[in-house]
């Protein structure tokens, strides 16, 4: 009606329509590049950052994710078949590559290319493109070698080693499967977990469906692999659509991680800088996937979290000392008779429980669907139970669920009024979609409701990790949670249940919010969390803990660190004040190694230059003797008091001198291996399972909880998930 | 290859921080938007002063964009909405700062553009509420259906019709007042 052509040029409305469309006057040129510049302005001052490597204490990479993840966004973002039989081929062939890598990388390999934590454009969302899964099905009788090199595009650490390999090693694909025994444990778990789904329903000739568990992984790959590099997608059969489209929301866990850290030379880079890491939640993880009979996701994997799981006897500081104290210690490295394992531990004051100011908590409870599962909301109500007893009259309590609609359902209450919590924790009930940012916010509001001077606020929120942030991105979410730590209040997270556990939002939340991430996923680990370590995981003593070592040259020619890959800093952050890092709580104990290999060692792994100027040679010469009584390095670390602006700095040597080889740092040493076993590390030489396992169970100690002992049996359990 | 890119592909890219996409987005919109920009205000500068604020906030609000909508109902929203906000900014500067009231003022500057239809123009839009004029300059001037205006203006499409009546309505007033001083 109103944009008739036959419209009346008398009618008032028609006219002011005809001069609304006709009257606009032309835009100026001028005023068009002015804005255009302007728009680009703001688009290059926003997006510089970017561009810059991303600092990983803030937030973990995205990147990574699980296999599954990586098949998901292959077929989301390719949808046109001839694309994807290329693509996968291609991937496939790479991926047999790949597996070959652990033999190249024995002890008898040069240089290995250190992979950046990139390549998010592979895991970045798209625009909703729905997933055909006829159009997307691959090859006939290849699905599970599809899924596994489509996984590959997915995960971050492997497509730049791949790339290496493939220019190496071009036609020496298929055949070198047979030989992948070793390699499996690179694979991780959700290839295992996949080929049980997978080859059952989706049989060939050449392929018996019950393809036993351990040996299923290389069969599977020789049998695909070929097929995937000469066949195109012409039969496309429907078989495995819904095998696909059953599998892919089984799993969307996404881990956090970045490559391992390579060896460093000391010439050329000698101040190794990390942020303090007290979270645990990595351990936790590969407990429950080995109790599950799966070996962990590489991925999963955070070593400098293994090794800080367990508590270690470092010398408490004095009362009218920083409220940490250093301890290094320099040991044999078990794994290489040529290097040295250095030591820095770092113990946390633990003030007199009695002492402690009064706590503010507010338990922030997903209550969405997933969570019944008895893992998770059950549990969490349990582990609740065990912290209430430890709390004390002048404690408050407060809870917040999120799920749909966000809601209070514990106003602050005080600990002692036992029954009002207790019926509050017993009416939580699962059920509903999650809407976390919600829920978050109302949190926070709450919290402030019940702060007030000398107490200490924190949030604690349980979620199985299905973290909706609603409106806004993750960044924005982050940056909310950031600003409401410098205002007061601090966030922990607690992770329940598998299947869909965002690790990688966890940590950033918990990071952010200056606080642990812990993962739960049995009584006795709430109880580690919530219970002995209350006092550690809710009382801050010291924020932003950073640690920075300068290797001198003269005595020590290679470094590497191990563990701490996504708690990397760079060198002029350790001194800025405003780039945060991790926090250390009540009695908490940190450990970082470092593989340090002295000058002229047979256990070098960089060869001299050839162009480089020698002045790091003469330097050794002048000190040729200095040998073992000389400095090693020199570690700085910076610490702010809760609450202040400006850091401080504790600095010490490291002395060749400081024997130790106690049994703790012996175990951090094994954990250290187990780690590295478990992600596929490639400094370990000969040093296996066998090894790793002794080495541990010789040095458990005391192990009051029995902690040690757990984690022998867990290597016991990998050894034999590993086929060894 | 960017010429037929879709909008909402761009967007997607121009968020995720490529530089040639927002690029090619902005150069593909801006007529448009300094063209709404003018109906919403009136006012030749005016327009381009708010043109410039909206694509120099964009790299931000790209941030926010989730593809729910078709890129240009999601610029024009932008643009409704940084419109209003300019408006209530200057509500101080009394309503004779208002574009429609200054096009009387600045119509002897503009001779070129056919100042008859442009007079009664102006005195028509500038007898109108502001809500209705937002709705005659989405769905008279751009040539919007009231299904996509009331998307925009974030109204349901029952107010975007009784909108256009009273402009109707209103409309006939003035013509009736004018015919009979």
């Amino acid at each position: 009606m109103t944009r008739d052509p036959q419209d009346d040029p008398q009618d008032p409305f028609d006219r002011l329509a005809r001069a609304l469309r006709d009257a606009a006057p032309p835009p100026d040129a001028g005023a068009r590049d002015r804005a255009m510049a302007r728009a680009m302005e703001k688009f290059d001052e926003l997006h510089q950052g970017n561009a810059a490597e991303a600092r990983p204490n803030q937030d973990r990479p995205r990147i990574s994710a699980g296999f599954l993840t990586g098949v998901r966004n292959m077929l989301s973002h390719l949808t046109s078949k001839p694309t994807l039989a290329a693509t996968t081929s291609v991937a496939a062939l790479c991926l047999g590559l790949f597996i070959v890598l652990p033999g190249q990388n024995g002890p008898s390999r040069t240089r290995t290319v250190s992979t950046p934590p990139a390549n998010t454009q592979a895991a970045r969302p798209t625009t909703p493109a729905p997933t055909r899964p006829h159009e997307a099905a691959p090859t006939a009788g290849t699905p599970v070698a599809e899924i596994a090199a489509a996984g590959t595009v997915g995960t971050e650490t492997a497509m730049t080693d791949i790339a290496v390999a493939a220019t190496s090693e071009t036609g020496t694909p298929a055949l070198e499967l047979a030989e992948t025994e070793s390699g499996r444990a690179e694979l991780a778990g959700p290839l295992v977990e996949m080929v049980d789904m997978a080859a059952p329903a989706a049989p060939s000739p050449t392929q018996p469906a019950s393809v036993p568990r351990a040996n299923g992984i290389a069969r599977i790959q020789m049998n695909a692999a070929p097929n995937a590099v000469s066949q195109s997608a012409e039969s496309a059969p429907p078989a495995l659509d819904a095998e696909l489209a059953r599998i892919m929301p089984t799993d969307t866990e996404a881990y956090a991680n970045a490559a391992p850290n390579p060896v460093k030379v000391t010439a050329e880079m000698p101040v190794s800088t990390f942020s303090a890491d007290v979270d645990t939640a990595s351990y936790a993880v590969i407990r429950s996937s080995l109790m599950a009979g799966a070996l962990p996701p590489k991925d999963a994997v955070r070593i400098e979290e293994m090794v800080n799981y367990f508590p270690y006897a470092y010398p408490a500081p004095a009362a009218d000392e920083a409220p940490f104290r250093a301890s290094v210690d320099v040991m044999a490295t078990p794994w290489n008779k040529d290097t040295r394992l250095v030591r820095i531990g770092l113990q946390g004051r633990l003030p007199a429980i009695t002492d402690r100011p009064p706590l503010n908590l507010v338990f922030l409870i997903d209550t969405s669907g997933s969570m019944q599962d008895p893992d998770k909301l059950p549990l969490l109500k349990q582990s609740l139970r065990l912290m209430l007893d430890q709390l004390r009259p002048e404690d408050q309590i407060a809870m917040v669920t999120y799920a749909g609609s966000a809601g209070e359902v514990l106003t602050p209450t005080p600990a002692s009024d036992r029954a009002r919590v207790l019926a509050a924790l017993d009416q939580l009930d699962a059920g509903g979609a999650t809407a976390g940012a919600e829920g978050l916010a109302l949190a926070y509001r709450t919290a402030a409701g019940m702060a007030s001077d000398g107490e200490v606020t924190r949030i604690l929120l349980a979620t199985d990790g299905d973290f909706n942030v609603g409106i806004s991105d993750p960044k924005a979410l982050t940056d909310y949670i950031a600003q409401k730590r410098d205002e007061g209040s601090y966030l922990s997270v607690l992770g329940f249940g598998r299947g869909n556990l965002d690790d990688a939002t966890m940590q950033a939340l918990a990071q952010n919010g200056n606080g642990q991430a812990a993962y739960i996923d049995t009584l006795q680990e709430a109880r580690k969390v919530l219970v002995d370590q209350l006092s550690g995981a809710l009382f801050p003593i010291a924020d932003d803990v950073k640690i920075q070592v300068e290797w001198n040259p003269a005595t020590v020619a290679e470094y590497r660190l191990i563990g701490y890959e996504t708690r990397a800093l760079t060198r002029e952050d350790f001194s800025n004040d405003k780039v945060d890092a991790g926090e250390i709580g009540a009695g908490h104990t940190v450990t970082a190694l470092y593989e340090i290999t002295a000058p002229g060692s047979p256990a070098l792994r960089n060869a001299p230059l050839r162009y480089a100027a020698p002045a790091v040679d003469a330097a050794i010469d002048a000190d040729a003797n200095a040998g073992t009584d000389g400095e090693l390095g020199h570690l700085r670390l910076r610490y702010k008091a809760p609450g202040e602006d400006v850091s401080r700095l504790i600095e010490t040597p490291i002395l060749a001198g400081q024997q130790g080889d106690d049994a703790d740092a012996r175990f951090a040493a094994a954990i250290a291996g187990f780690g590295q076993l478990l992600a596929g590390d490639k400094y370990l030489g000969d040093w296996g399972w066998d090894q790793a396992i002794a080495l541990a169970s010789d040095s458990r100690g005391e192990d009051v909880f029995g902690y040690r002992s757990e984690a022998v049996g867990l290597m016991r359990l990998a050894k034999a998930l590993a086929g060894e | 290859m960017l010429m037929d890119t879709p909008d909402e592909l761009l967007a997607h890219d121009a968020a995720q921080g490529s530089r040639s996409a927002f690029s090619a987005l902005l150069a593909r919109h801006y007529d448009r938007l300094y063209g709404l920009c003018w109906r919403l205000t009136g006012d030749r500068a005016e327009a381009e002063d708010l043109t410039q604020d909206i694509c120099a906030s964009l790299p931000t609000r790209l941030q926010g964009w989730r593809a729910e909508a078709r890129f240009t109902t999601w610029l024009y929203r932008v643009a409704v909405n940084a419109a209003h906000d300019r408006r209530r900014r200057r509500a101080s500067h009394a309503r004779a700062a208002s574009g429609w009231g200054n096009w009387e003022i600045n119509r002897q500057a503009e001779l070129a553009e056919g100042a008859a239809l442009q007079d009664w123009l102006t005195a028509a839009m500038a007898e109108l509420p502001e809500d209705l004029r937002d709705t005659l300059a989405l769905t008279l001037g751009e040539g919007l259906t009231q299904s996509e205006t009331a998307a925009i203006l974030n109204i349901p499409e029952g107010t975007v019709a009784w909108r256009m009546s009273e402009a109707r309505k209103r409309l006939r007033a003035l013509a009736q007042n004018e015919a009979t001083p």
